[in-house]
């Protein structure tokens, strides 16, 4: 392959050993996890942690995936949980994903989903405030 | 679903007569839906080889074998016989998966689509686990690469459940996410 081949390269997110996908399909969706091993085209073998992720180790279809961009490094084919716990605690992969948009956008609706009407009526002042503060401001500058 | 075939280890020997008080047991392992057929199949099996039927025999157990680590993915060869439309062939296939039960399925499921050959037609003479460096068909062997990536192309995203379906969607889809 050439240089300029590589610096072209199209697909930047790989299903390889290391990569944290997250569900996207069945009871867990939402959640992330950590491809340990690669079943054959279509599956792999993923685990949360467990005590992390609450996913357990289990093979998944790749269409019940989504590719992140964070890679777990050096991590070797069917690691065990330890050493997998290991790995995620040294290179601070849950801090890094959390500090992803991706998932501070799903924590974001998680959250608004779960409003109550009168959490809805706070939003609705907070909104309702901001706006005067930016049309005094507008109206000043006029 | 199509059934899901279980190992079974079948053990049986011909009844004790008094010329003949304690006859061979002979085990088999075998797939099979179910005991039931487990021990049909042990009987049909068994009086190709040996002088014994299921009126003149016994059945000492049955039991199922179940997959001793299911943690890891292994390699799993089949040594097949199967009958086609035009004559009986032998064949060697290869499937990566975590369990010998789910390995066999696909079997089936692939020979019924790559030949056309229904479950009776199909005769199990030997099923293995297969080290990697043993294994003979490049589609098992492209997984052996440790170093292995790939990307995924075509992405068809669907809705995470029923419940978030829409029927009208604003915007196109996109099938490149990477």
């Amino acid at each position: 392959l050439s240089f300029i081949y590589f610096k072209t390269m199209v697909f930047t997110r790989f299903v390889e050993v290391g990569r944290v996908v997250v569900i996207n399909f069945g009871p867990d969706a939402g959640k992330i996890a950590t491809i340990i091993d690669i079943v054959d085209g279509k599956r792999v073998l993923i685990d949360g942690p467990q005590s992390v992720t609450g996913i357990h180790r289990q093979v998944i279809g790749v269409r019940r995936i989504s590719l992140t961009d964070i890679v777990v490094a050096k991590l070797p084919r069917n690691s065990t949980q330890k050493n997998l716990l290991k790995a995620w605690t040294e290179q601070n992969t849950l801090a890094t994903w959390e500090a992803t948009a991706w998932a501070k956008k799903t924590k974001a609706k998680a959250a608004r989903a779960n409003t109550s009407d009168f959490d809805r009526f706070k939003i609705m002042v907070a909104k309702k405030q901001k706006s005067k503060i930016i049309s005094d401001k507008l109206a000043q500058l006029a | 679903m199509s059934r899901q075939m279980k190992l079974y280890q079948v053990v049986g020997r011909k009844a004790p007569t008094p010329t003949d008080e304690n006859p061979e047991a002979y085990r088999m392992k075998l797939f099979a839906p179910n005991e039931m057929m487990a021990k049909s199949r042990f009987w049909y099996f068994m009086h190709q080889m040996r002088k014994m039927k299921k009126t003149t025999g016994e059945i000492l157990d049955v039991n199922e074998i179940y997959e001793k680590n299911n943690r890891y993915v292994k390699n799993f060869g089949f040594w097949i016989k199967y009958n086609s439309r035009s004559g009986t062939h032998n064949m060697y296939r290869e499937y990566r998966d975590v369990t010998l039960n789910n390995a066999v399925n696909t079997l089936y499921n692939d020979m019924a689509g790559r030949h056309r050959s229904r479950n009776k037609s199909i005769q199990i003479i030997k099923s293995a686990t297969v080290a990697s460096k043993d294994c003979k068909r490049p589609g098992t062997m492209g997984i052996h690469n440790n170093k292995l990536k790939f990307p995924l192309p075509h992405r068809i995203m669907r809705p995470a459940s029923k419940q978030v379906r829409s029927l009208y969607n604003a915007n196109r889809p996109s099938t490149h996410y990477n």
